[in-house]
């Protein structure tokens, strides 16, 4: 008996009966994410036994009437058999999974975050994000020991950055033999959420079934993250605080796929939770290992340079952009533009943009593109000793 | 012809769906978790407030009506409540006592002595991974009282979350994605196999608004069982310190950072950079685990304490201090009351958006349950159950468990209250007199006088009893009449007496600045033994009694031992008691 013979928890409502429960992704976030494959989903439901199928619960009833007293023995007999494989999963999994500490701690964005080891060497897979972007990170293992760790690469189109730690012998998550999971399979989640465990605390783990599989298309203009290939969509509410670089397991702790980011449809207020499945990461991974991995510059449908949206729009004049990463100093402000209107001023640093870290104008620029009239823009801003937030509407492009 | 097509495809979408098999251990595992939540389910209580404005949830422990909640269900509520059970009715209910530190309230529902109640489990055996129900009221959402049942996962075990703004304070919880949202706060949370593990009461909310994020925490059940006498004193309990603060070193070891020299922890020699080994038999790895332990037990329990100093390895027994003053446990000065749900769920501008918060108890209720709430708030007929008293949720129930406690000294027959003299021998044969009167206590030893005036403060007499003058005196005013000769005298709760040994109840008694704490076996009631302490934070007289029997034609304290900080002073066995005359 293992895991996989259980019901998961959505077949539990209210009340005591057995009824199908509600999918999560299955309506608005459609408008959002336009290839998912929902038709199957309804398929899988009915595989898997929560389709409301009115025949198969009368069928259901009657041999619960016949013989329930032996299947409560039973039943709890092989709930325990059932905890025991997933304590067994978890306690293989839990000392892969590393705590991490860096740059952040102010307006929504936390100084901590999650990752795994991907090698006995100390290379460590976790996302591509602002808590990077300090002079010190800090790696703790699971076993409460602290490292400082160095930012080998990063990949901002997948989301992935390598990071390496200076210890032997740990153990690992294997990339070169991933699991794989259907619309329907259960799946068990491990992240340092909401920074719950600290030291050598185990991290916080979820339970969910992977609700959807499929690309992650977003609507172009605020895009929120960059990539967009398949992902697994769960039912579980794993995209929190911190849990961005975690990793999503099959319930026997067969490693899927890495957790994303927190992801809300600004129109439906639907939170999306997906993760990015190692076979995806892989590549880039081992090529940042050995040293071979150069960037990709973007491609695809990207319109025109002429028609992106750019700091002059939103009446910035940045310093000349003369080196490979030029910070991105504000050099004048125009009078009466959107910039002045929020009184952004010369000598600004602008270090985000939605959320995102911008290291230098041509990434300010980049950020910038991306935005389509009308789109909410955050921008945060260092002036000599304070960082300021502004909020602006992206204008129409300025002919 | 249209619907003969309809009907064929129905029948063609049929067909498949009823020659599909399901597995039998899927249908094993459903009956067993159907009969696990119809079992659990008629335990759950949905608790309203008296006018039915607001609620949260509750779980019955004893057929009496005795049912758990937090603290922050029943804040605010009044006295009395209304509890609805899942056979569709409703019950009053009165407050008992109340941890504002640890979020638990006790509360006893009336009008029956056959509730359902929860099978008690053991916390400690949860690991993470194990699956368990959470049951409750959500969103006070069960017009008839059936409660709402979630099913999820222990996602950490022994979580340590920080005071968010207040008193409140979660140690060692349970933290589990089973939905734990409004309105579930103060209900159970049950393992596999139905037995209760847990208190839910708080949640990470964070950017997704005040509604569950899937990490909830519940108290462990097991702190609540260490608390639950003490909340059945009607009391406003309190929590736990050392006297000293831990801080963790570069090595990973936890070392003593300060510590109070009135503490019992100094006076046992604990010392600042003394490392941790272990607390209440637990490994000490971090200050968060130091802090788990601690906030489990109640103030005043004994615990050993390992510590390493200069590679030397030494337990200690410690007694444990109150973590608050009395006035700062009052209720008005605690946290504000719970927050109505909000309509938009934004809370960016929030100080500490990362720290879990507990939910609000509920919300406003639906009008067809309101409607059940059209009787008087305080209903007449049990009016008699709520005394008010400043320090107390509900000094009705300290009187009830006072007397009940009282009842061993009763068993012993009256006490004249006269002047006393008591003879004994130790076991070197050394005799003992002791004469006692209103004015003066008067000791022999041997050889040895001491006499102490009721005028002048008591001390350490004999040197190193921990003060015995002052022991007898105290329980001859208990044996004649505590009420009226001393200031303070009340239940407590429970303890293991000296910190391992059995379950006795504990009365605490106060005159002038000598207070005693008084132990009656839980098992069967008997007296065995008290606590003297003649100035706060000395090592108190212990007296420990071995044997009640006939001393001079009546029964009393016939062998007893003397200690003080846990080693022998003297036993004694006592063979007269003369009282008599005036003076």
């Amino acid at each position: 008996v293992n895991g996989r013979c259980f019901p998961s928890a959505l077949g539990v409502a209210t009340g005591g009966r057995l009824r199908p429960a509600g999918w999560p992704c299955a309506g608005g976030p459609s408008l959002l994410w336009s290839r998912l494959e929902v038709p199957r989903l309804l398929l899988i439901r009915r595989a898997i036994g929560f389709a409301p199928d009115p025949a198969t619960r009368t069928h259901a009833r009657g041999i619960r009437a016949t013989i329930l007293i032996g299947l409560v023995l039973i039943g709890l007999m092989s709930a325990a058999a059932s905890a025991q494989s997933m304590r067994e999963a978890i306690d293989e999994v839990q000392p892969k999974m590393v705590k991490i500490y860096g740059a952040g701690g102010y307006k929504n964005l936390e100084s901590y975050g999650t990752g795994f080891v991907i090698s006995a060497d100390g290379f460590i897979a976790t996302v591509w994000s602002h808590l990077l972007d300090a002079a010190v990170i800090t790696v703790v293992l699971d076993d409460g020991r602290r490292f400082e760790a160095e930012l080998i690469g990063a990949e901002p189109r997948l989301e992935m950055a390598v990071l390496k730690i200076d210890a032997v012998e740990l153990p690992f998550v294997d990339l070169d033999d991933p699991a794989e999971a259907g619309v329907g399979s259960r799946v068990l989640a491990f992240s340092n959420m909401y920074q719950v465990a600290a030291g050598d605390e185990p991290m916080s783990v979820l339970h969910g079934v992977v609700a959807a599989t499929g690309s992650l298309t977003l609507r172009r203009g605020r895009s929120t993250i960059a990539y967009d290939g398949p992902v697994y969509i769960v039912d579980a509410i794993t995209n929190n605080s911190g849990a961005a670089g975690g990793l999503l397991t099959t319930r026997e702790g067969g490693p899927l796929a890495m957790i994303g980011r927190q992801l809300r449809n600004d129109e439906s207020n639907i939170w999306l939770n997906y993760a990015i499945p190692l076979a995806e990461l892989t590549p880039v991974i081992r090529q940042i290992q050995t040293g071979d991995f150069s960037r990709q510059e973007t491609t695809g449908e990207e319109p025109d340079a002429a028609d992106r949206l750019n700091s002059q729009d939103f009446g910035i004049v940045m310093v000349p952009d003369v080196v490979a990463r030029t910070p991105a100093y504000i050099d004048a402000v125009q009078a009466e533009s959107l910039a002045a209107h929020v009184d952004l001023q010369p000598d600004d640093l602008i270090v985000f943009v939605n959320d995102r870290l911008v290291q230098s104008i041509q990434a300010l620029e980049a950020e910038l593109g991306k935005l389509q009239p009308t789109d909410d823009v955050t921008i945060v801003v260092r002036r000599g000793e304070s960082l300021i937030t502004v909020e602006l509407t992206a204008p129409r492009k300025t002919q | 012809m249209r619907w003969i097509v309809i009907v064929a495809l129905l029948c063609a979408s049929w067909g498949p769906a009823t020659a599909r098999a399901v597995d039998a251990l899927v249908l094993e595992a459903q009956a067993s978790r159907v009969d696990v939540i119809e079992q659990v389910s008629a335990c759950t209580v949905a608790i309203f407030a008296p006018k039915g404005d607001n609620g949260g949830s509750g779980v019955l422990i004893r057929p009496d009506g005795l049912a758990v909640t937090n603290f922050h269900v029943v804040q605010g509520l009044g006295p009395f409540m209304k509890c609805g059970l899942n056979d569709g009715r409703v019950y009053d209910a009165v407050i008992i006592g109340i941890d504002p530190t640890g979020d638990v309230a006790l509360i006893q529902l009336l009008g029956r002595n056959d509730f359902p109640v929860a099978q008690i489990g053991d916390s400690d055996d949860l690991q993470q991974g194990d699956w368990v129900y959470v049951v409750g009221n959500p969103f006070l959402l069960a017009t008839d009282f059936t409660p709402t049942v979630t099913y999820g996962i222990v996602s950490g075990t022994h979580r340590y979350q920080y005071p968010a703004g207040t008193i409140l304070e979660y140690t060692d919880c349970i933290q589990t994605d089973a939905s734990i949202n409004p309105g579930n706060s103060g209900g159970p949370l049950f393992n596999a196999q139905g037995q209760l593990v847990g208190i839910n009461g708080r949640a990470s909310f964070e950017r997704r608004g005040r509604v569950n994020t899937g990490a909830g925490y519940a108290i462990s059940i097991n702190q609540v069982m260490n608390f639950l006498d003490h909340l059945s004193s009607g009391r406003i309990v309190d929590h736990a310190t050392l006297g000293a603060t831990v801080q963790s070193l570069t090595d990973g070891s936890v070392a003593v950072e300060s510590i109070l020299e009135q503490s019992d922890a100094y006076r046992r020699g604990l010392r600042i950079g003394d490392e941790i080994v272990s607390f209440a038999g637990r490994p000490i790895r971090s200050v968060n685990l130091f802090k788990n332990i601690l906030g489990i037990y109640p103030e005043g329990w004994k615990r050993p304490l390992v510590y390493r100093r200069d590679g030397q390895r030494r337990e200690i027994l410690v007694t444990l201090r109150a973590l608050h003053s009395r006035s700062e446990l009052m209720p008005d000065e605690q946290q504000t009351p719970p927050m109505p749900v909000p309509e938009q769920p934004e809370e960016e501008d929030q100080e500490n958006p990362d720290e879990p918060q507990t939910p609000p108890p509920g919300q406003p209720i639906p009008q067809e349950i309101a409607e059940l709430f059209r009787k008087p708030e305080i209903p007449e007929q049990y009016a008699h159950l709520y005394e008010e008293r400043s320090g107390y949720a509900n000094y009705h129930f300290n009187q009830v468990h006072r007397e009940r406690v009282y009842a061993a000294i009763e068993n012993l027959g009256e006490f004249p209250a006269s002047a006393w003299q008591i003879t004994g021998e130790d076991d070197d044969g050394t005799k003992l007199v002791v004469k006692l009167n209103d004015q003066a206590v008067a000791l022999e030893l041997g050889a040895d006088p001491y006499f102490q005036s009721l005028e002048e403060p008591f001390a350490d007499q004999p040197p190193g009893s921990g003060g015995l003058l002052a022991a007898m005196h105290q329980l001859r005013l208990m044996l004649i009449s505590p009420a009226e000769r001393f200031t303070e005298f009340y239940y407590v709760g429970s303890e293991p007496l000296d910190g391992n040994g059995q379950s006795v109840d504990v009365l605490q008694s106060t005159r002038g600045t000598v207070t005693c704490r008084w132990y009656f076996s839980k098992t069967d009631g008997s007296f065995v033994g008290f606590d003297t302490e003649v100035e706060p934070d000395a090592d108190p007289c212990q007296v420990r009694i071995d044997e009640i029997g006939e001393v001079a034609g009546r029964p009393f304290l016939r062998r007893i031992r003397v200690l003080r900080a846990g080693e022998v002073f003297r036993a004694f066995t006592l063979n007269d008691l003369q009282a008599g005359g005036g003076s």
